[in-house]
């Protein structure tokens, strides 16, 4: 073979959900990776290079796990059309690479005939073998291949064993130019799944003899883990731990962080002379590129917790266990990842609604995502709570604040299932999806594939968000400048500003739920995240950031708001839509502006009505 | 209130029991008890129409597709501990979660025990 560059070829990863199909990924490519969304629709596209030792370089799309090309979802119509060459934007792969399960063939192997039909060359990656071996699972490899007519390579991906091999049979495939036949994919009715259930049999009969020591400890674990009583009191503890975690551990580098930003804006100002530019680095920049940074090491806790779960195959037994109580809300049992990642923060919950099949479901887990108490809802839970809310002791353990904020968390939880509640018996009555899902065997997770998982996730947070924030922070960082102060203004500048005009404009709408203007004024900036508000009332307030004392915006509030406004202040924040990103993110996910409309609407009423009832009970009982 | 909103959706005339011909004593897969086994001997599409995400052919073909094909071998292993609802079952050799709603066209015989 001469140096002349080969003509790139390109591959495609198929096959069903937990077949360890995100591992032979990794194991193929290494860090060669991209990840993009497939041009027109919001499913995650994958993409890696592998050199061979022919020296051609092969692309590998890992393609959305799928137990049929009957596609139901955005995903699995990927899946679909990037098989047969048809997907928008994708040239067509030269050779199909079908991961299988080594230990659970029967599915896949009616998959492995439907992927024959689209007629091209295809290898069958038979991936976690040294579990088959471990069982004494005897697979008649040659009979195998010989049947499902295609080449056999018996693979470990999580040790990289095997992938020499599969790299040598796909090259050698390409290198052949094997000919494509033609695609007699018909999309099979029930008699044809069955007739295609009876070949897989057939063909497992042949080729696969039981296991000697068939996997005993999956069903072991899950007597405990899917008990009725016992299961859920598991899920309850281990959701606890993931929140300790991600409020503790990483609320300390969180801060650190903070510290951090606040420091450098403090340093540029001390060392640039005062006006636009420095104004512009310190409050734009800075603290927009801050603002969506303070948030990556309680996302990744949070995501590594979720990717270990995964990974191990409990997150299929979480989605069991939550179903009913979900499904009476009119969710659906996979809505319990995204409303889980959305307490760190509604974009990448909203981001996870992904695996929800059904448009329905998913758009009803989008909108009431961004009701779960995210975590940039707590820099203003506790400002507010320090300064109303008397430490006092209840029923001796508990106290006062710490009850406030259980029941703030508590509210959130509640009016996003009422939501969905409300949604599916007003607007999509009936329409419940079937809810059928693989528990798979459980396996010890893999450190490198996790960490790869984890800096994945946190890499399309930064971009996909921060592409998002950043500009908000920009925008609003303008709102909140121009026009400056005149001069010999005596009031923050913030004040004369677009920011201050909006708010002194909308103030009398909120003076029914207690809202002094400064508040209001507040409200604008805030609205680029929620944990901006404390930044805003101290600007309002001009308390600079240098005197900021913990304490010192507790303590001011305290002497300017009464009792009442601040509890108040409470209930809108629990509902309002207070973050400008959800809504470029929704608007991203759903395709359109109708549903970012409709979440701001349903939101900002929530929230009114909820402050309303909290500031006018207050002021009756004497909180005024 | 009703007890069991999903549940109660299911008109009536749905939940008569017809077994399928020729195999006598077989129950739904709905209706099974966590320990009981069996195989399955008809996998039908004629639930209940309207109330479904999905049509019953569409249902039908999601089961057939996750293994509950006739012939297969199956057991249920656990429920859910609200409405003893969903059932984690064992086909033949591998683990699937429904709700007992969609596993009501799933005909077993069962195992005497
Ligand atoms: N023992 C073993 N575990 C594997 C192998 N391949 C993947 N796994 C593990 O199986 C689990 C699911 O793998 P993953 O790649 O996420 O599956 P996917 O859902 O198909 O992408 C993870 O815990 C992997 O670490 C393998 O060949 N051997």
């Amino acid at each position: 073979m001469s140096d002349a560059a080969l003509p790139m070829a390109r591959i495609a990863l198929v096959g069903n959900p937990n077949s360890g199909k995100t591992a032979l990924f990794n194991a193929l490519t290494g860090s060669r990776q991209k990840v993009a969304n497939y041009a027109g629709v919001t499913v995650e596209r994958k993409e890696g290079q592998i050199s061979a030792p022919s020296g051609r370089t092969i692309s590998v799309l890992d393609l959305p796990g799928t137990y049929s090309l009957r596609a139901r979802s955005p995903d699995e119509v990927v899946t679909r059309d990037a098989v047969m060459g048809k997907l928008a934007g994708e040239d067509p792969p030269d050779v199909l690479v079908c991961v299988a399960d080594a230990t659970n063939l029967r599915l896949v192997l009616r998959l492995i005939l439907e992927l024959k039909a689209v007629g091209r060359p295809m290898v069958l990656a038979l991936n976690m073998y040294d579990i088959a071996q471990r069982q004494g699972l005897r697979i008649d490899l040659e009979g195998l291949s010989r049947d499902i007519g295609c080449p056999i390579v018996t693979t470990v991906a999580t040790r990289k064993r095997g992938i020499e091999d599969l790299v040598a049979q796909v090259d050698g495939l390409i290198a052949a130019g094997t000919l494509r036949a033609a695609n007699t994919w018909r999309e099979p009715d029930a008699g044809q799944i069955r007739d295609a259930h009876r070949e897989a049999q057939r063909i497992l009969k042949a080729n696969v003899r039981a296991p000697e020591r068939p996997d005993t400890f999956t069903g072991k674990v899950d007597s405990v883990l899917l008990h009725p009583v016992a299961g859920l009191l598991i899920l309850l503890t281990l959701l606890f731990v993931m929140f300790q975690a991600v409020f503790t551990w990483s609320k300390a580098v969180g801060d650190l962080m903070s510290d951090g930003f606040a420091g450098l804006g403090a340093f540029i100002s001390a060392h640039l002379p005062a006006g636009l530019l420095t104004s512009f680095l310190t409050d734009g920049v800075i603290s927009g590129v801050g603002s969506v940074l303070v948030f990556l090491p309680q996302i990744l806790v949070l995501f590594f917790f979720i990717i270990l779960l995964e990974d191990f195959g409990y997150m299929a037994r979480a989605a069991f266990l939550m179903d009913r109580i979900m499904g009476g809300a009119g969710l659906h049992g996979r809505a319990f990842i995204p409303l889980l990642s959305s307490f760190a923060c509604a974009i990448p919950g909203i981001m996870a609604t992904r695996v929800i099949d059904n448009k329905r479901d998913r758009l009803t887990t989008i909108m009431v995502a961004p009701l779960m108490t995210c975590s940039a809802r707590i820099p203003v839970y506790t400002l507010i709570i320090s300064a109303f809310i008397p430490n006092r002791p209840v029923l001796g353990v508990l106290n006062l604040p710490g009850l406030v904020m259980f029941g703030l968390y508590a509210a959130g939880i509640l009016s996003a299932l009422g939501v969905s509640f409300i949604t599916r018996r007003v607007f999509w009555r009936g329409a419940v999806e079937p809810f059928l899902m693989e528990l798979p065997a459980y396996k010890l997770p893999d450190p490198v594939n996790v960490a790869r998982s984890l800096f994945l996730r946190g890499k399309i947070f930064l971009t996909r968000a921060g592409t998002i924030i950043f500009p908000i922070m920009i925008l609003v960082w303008f709102l909140s400048s121009f026009p400056g102060a005149p001069a010999g203004a005596t009031d923050p500048a913030i004040n004369y500003s677009l920011a201050g005009r909006i708010g002194h404009f909308i103030q009398p709408a909120l003076g029914p739920i207690g809202f002094n203007w400064q508040m209001t004024v507040a409200l604008i900036p805030g609205f680029a995240a929620r944990e901006v508000a404390v930044a805003a009332l101290g600007t309002v307030y001009a308390i600079g950031a240098a005197d900021a004392a913990p304490g010192a915006l507790a303590a001011t509030l305290q002497h300017h708001w009464s009792i009442a406004t601040g509890l108040s202040f409470l209930a809108w924040y629990v509902f309002a839509p207070q973050c400008a990103s959800t809504f470029g993110v929704v608007k991203r996910e759903t395709n359109s502006w109708f549903w970012p409309g409709v979440m701001l609407v349903y939101m900002t009423s929530l929230a009114y009505l909820a402050a309303f009832i909290v500031y006018q009970v207050a002021r009756a009982s004497g909180l005024g | 209130m009703d007890p069991d909103p999903v549940h109660d959706m299911i008109p009536e005339t749905a939940k008569v029991e017809i077994a399928p011909a020729g195999v006598e004593g077989a129950v739904r897969l709905s209706e099974a008890k966590p320990g009981d086994r069996g195989v399955i001997v008809d996998v039908r599409a004629e639930r209940h129409a309207g109330d479904h995400g999905v049509d019953v052919g569409e249902l039908q073909r999601r089961l057939l597709e996750f293994g509950f094909v006739e012939g297969a071998r199956i057991e249920v292993m656990f429920e859910g501990a609200i409405w003893r609802d969903p059932i984690a079952v064992r086909v033949d050799d591998m683990r699937i979660g429904l709700r007992r709603r969609d596993a009501e066209d799933v005909w077993v015989l069962l195992d005497a025990r």
